[in-house]
């Protein structure tokens, strides 16, 4: 065990703090996570940020610098020093989201140099907001199963057919959709992986109430809409293969200890400020109880990432550890907003436009929110699954009827 | 950065999962549990060879000159093992209250032979950490002690004991000491011994230069060994499930690939994953950063033992009514996870503490007012 910085990485951690001290003042208030919570389009500022931290190799650092990105060498202590220092100085990190975090490693892996020239640079930058055309009504956890539509036509594709729970598609310009081109191939072969704009003709988006009462999810109906075959990533019946690189960026992406460990010091301060009977409500033993507990746990994830993450600076291969984070992450955000709303009592469930109110009912907003991600993403029940089948080898499920 | 094992530390996991794995059986276990000893001689002396008393004592006292750190990782051995050997009272805490407390001279008559194995020590520290129960307490008057101390560890097969009294201050008694009595409690877990301890003026050796953060030190290696331990324990409870549910068949399929039963044990792996750097953590903190040492131990134990329980009884669950039977076995680990959790201050407690130690507690309470809470 040797937690110090070797040389190298000291001196970074310097320049790394040296940047937020000189900057600071440019970070926009919004974070990615507000922008997950209410998808909206990026404001200048954000925008502006964003492109700094590029420029700077303080977001997207690995990608080439041909297609606008900082071009360093992989170094995930590297990265972790990023993360932690940004957390630290409560300043907002670089964007994740679907088209930096996802699509963009797509791309590099598996795009052409056309699309990497193309896409990948303007990405990076919040130039240009992507949503992602996976799950289908009837394809949630089973979603090779999909059955929208690509039927070939000269040069084009025309795709038919629906998408649900599309995350920001009413602000999006650009899709990544998995449709069904080869319908007479096997189930998981016939599935290519197209990118298109959103406002090709015949697309409709019906944005989906959700008990947040924020839209952040759509429904997308394509009616013949006509798609150049330039626009498939990583070539025909191939897109399996391709979404599956990406959904696992999407599943490292949702467990993030530094979050969690940023709530937890929210309600330690709830627990010193609230007061019942004029007395702290850290007084109320059952509460501080529950909130030691969430305290070791949330002690115990940040360990863990960081123990994941000097197994991989050494090359070692993921495996049980990686697969547990979704599961435990999201069930301990959830967790650590139950207990904020319990603290906060009577006042606990006002909710949207109350001024009086410091963080405008943003615990119960959360509370249903991460109740969405411990659906979304591959469910709870999916993670379990991927735990006792890959980590601990017991027998799979069944694969339905192949189509 | 490194968060991980070195390779010396691989090489002593290596070596005592190699020999634990050779030397103790159920058969072992089992002849210990059902005899009036609490511990496997020959095992004892195997583990001896491997340098395991002397694990924490320096080099010039003949012992190995490790880390907390690296008595995790052998715990966590023991706790796979369900070895049956003293451990947490003569192998860690002993030491350090010698090295805390002792002067030069008892730090030179003792360290070397704990080292050798050849004396074993029980720590008798239960009333400081919780307060005197059932009109127990130890007083000490010009060196002799007097009155009564619960649940000594590891007392029953002790050459010596280390004691506090009502004051906390620590004094080193011989086992075999005139009016010494040392009363035998069965509990869960018949291969750790626990023992009421009887004194009229009996003699002792102050260890003079002690001090009530020294005490709180020698607890938290306490905790972090015991959540250690239980770490071990649990992981071999989650194999043995996992094991059992890929052989065992019902309705023409092993009952593993029945959803019901594979999420019981992802749920254990994806709770027990985290668990082991939260204690090596808690470990290197103890040898490496005094400021986070106690916190971390706190929240170490108390999560371990949570999580203990969970994997003990899902465990149990999983081998259907064999779990239940004494015939697996499974029992054993069962029993040591829940001994381990009662020891040293239970997840209530250590979360009363970690709150109190952080200001976040305005409640008085007088629990509250030993080791951690000052």
């Amino acid at each position: 065990m040797d937690l110090t910085d070797r040389a190298e990485h000291m001196q970074f951690r310097e320049e790394v703090r040296t940047f937020i001290s000189e900057h600071r003042h440019l970070a926009p208030e919004d974070t990615t996570h507000s922008y997950r919570l209410m998808p909206r389009p990026y404001s200048e500022e954000v925008k502006n940020w964003q492109q700094l931290l590029v420029e700077k190799g303080y977001a997207s650092r690995t990608v080439p610098t041909e297609y606008g990105g900082f071009g360093a060498e992989p170094d995930i202590l590297k990265s972790k020093i990023i993360a932690d220092e940004f957390f630290k100085a409560n300043v907002p990190q670089g964007l994740f989201g679907q088209g930096i975090s996802m699509l963009t490693p797509t791309l590099l892996e598996h795009g052409t140099e056309q699309q990497k020239k193309e896409w990948v640079e303007r990405t990076i930058r919040a130039e240009v907001f992507w949503c992602q055309g996976y799950s289908e009504p009837n394809s949630g956890s089973d979603l090779a199963s999909l059955q929208t539509s690509a039927t070939e036509d000269g040069d084009d594709f025309i795709i038919n057919g629906s998408k649900i729970w599309t995350t920001s598609a009413h602000v999006a310009q650009m899709i990544f959709c998995l449709v069904r081109t080869e319908p007479e191939a096997g189930k998981y072969d016939g599935i290519s992986y197209l990118i298109f704009p959103m406002d090709t003709p015949g697309i409709e988006i019906r944005p989906l109430q959700t008990m947040t009462g924020h839209p952040s999810f759509n429904e997308v109906f394509f009616t013949d809409v006509r798609v150049p075959k330039s626009a498939v990533v990583g070539g025909r019946g191939k897109g399996w293969k391709v979404a599956n690189s990406t959904l696992s960026h999407e599943r490292g992406m949702l467990s993030n200890a530094n979050l969690s460990h940023e709530r937890l010091q929210k309600i330690e301060k709830l627990l010193k400020t609230e007061r019942v009977d004029a007395r702290p409500i850290g007084e109320t033993a059952a509460l501080m109880d529950r909130f030691i507990r969430l305290q070791a746990r949330v002690q115990s994830m940040r360990l863990h990432e960081m123990r994941l993450i000097s197994d991989a600076a050494a090359d070692k291969p993921r495996g049980l550890g990686d697969m547990v984070c979704k599961l435990i992450g999201c069930e301990l955000n959830h967790q650590l907003d139950s207990l904020a709303i319990d603290i906060l009592g009577e006042t606990g469930v006002l909710y949207d436009g109350i001024p009086s109110m410091e963080l405008d009912g943003i615990w119960q907003q959360l509370h249903m929110y991460d109740l969405g991600l411990i659906i979304g993403g591959g469910t709870a029940q999916i993670q379990k699954n991927i735990i006792a089948e890959r980590g601990l080898n017991m027998p799979r499920e069944p694969r339905p009827a192949q189509g | 950065m490194e968060f991980g094992l070195s390779q010396e530390q691989l090489l002593i996991q290596d070596s005592f999962r190699g020999t634990l794995e050779r030397l103790v059986s159920l058969d072992t276990i089992r002849a210990v549990s059902n005899s009036s000893h609490s511990m496997d001689k020959d095992l004892w002396t195997e583990l001896v060879e491997l340098g395991m008393p002397g694990l924490l004592i320096s080099e010039e006292d003949v012992g190995t000159g490790l880390t907390l750190f690296d008595a995790a990782i052998v715990a966590m051995e023991l706790g796979r093992n369900m070895a049956p050997v003293p451990f947490v009272a003569t192998a860690v805490m002993a030491p350090l209250a010698l090295k805390l407390a002792g002067s030069d001279a008892q730090r030179e008559k003792w360290l070397p032979r704990i080292a050798a194995g050849e004396v074993i020590i029980g720590m008798v520290l239960s009333d400081a950490i919780h307060g005197a129960k059932r009109g127990a307490g130890v007083t000490a008057n010009n060196n002799k002690l007097s009155g009564q101390a619960s649940f000594a560890l590891d007392a029953a097969e002790a050459d010596a004991l280390i004691i506090a009294d009502a004051e906390e201050n620590l004094y080193l008694v011989s086992a075999d000491a005139e009016g010494l009595e040392c009363n035998h409690l069965p509990s869960i877990d018949g291969t750790r011994p626990l023992s009421d301890i009887i004194l009229k003026d009996v003699e002792a050796d102050p260890l003079g230069n002690g001090s009530k953060d020294g005490i709180a030190k020698i607890v938290n290696a306490g905790r972090i060994i015991l959540a250690a331990e239980s770490f071990g324990a649990s992981e071999e409870m989650l194999h043995r499930a996992v094991d059992y549910a890929k052989e065992r068949r019902q309705c023409d399929r092993v009952s593993g690939s029945f959803q019901a039963v594979k999420h019981l044990c992802a749920e254990m792996a994806a709770e027990l994953q985290p668990c082991q750097a939260l204690i090596w953590y808690a470990a290197y903190a103890f040898d490496s950063l005094p400021e986070e040492a106690e916190l971390s131990g706190l929240l170490a134990k108390s999560h371990m033992d949570e999580i203990g329980r969970f994997v003990a009884r899902t465990a149990t669950e999983v081998h259907g009514g064999m779990g239940y039977t004494d015939l697996m076995g499974l029992h054993f680990w069962f029993k040591r996870i829940g001994f381990n959790r009662a020891q040293l201050g239970s997840p209530e407690k250590l979360r009363n503490l970690a709150a109190a130690l952080q200001g976040l507690s305005g409640a008085a309470d007088t629990l509250l007012q030993t080791a951690a809470a000052r």
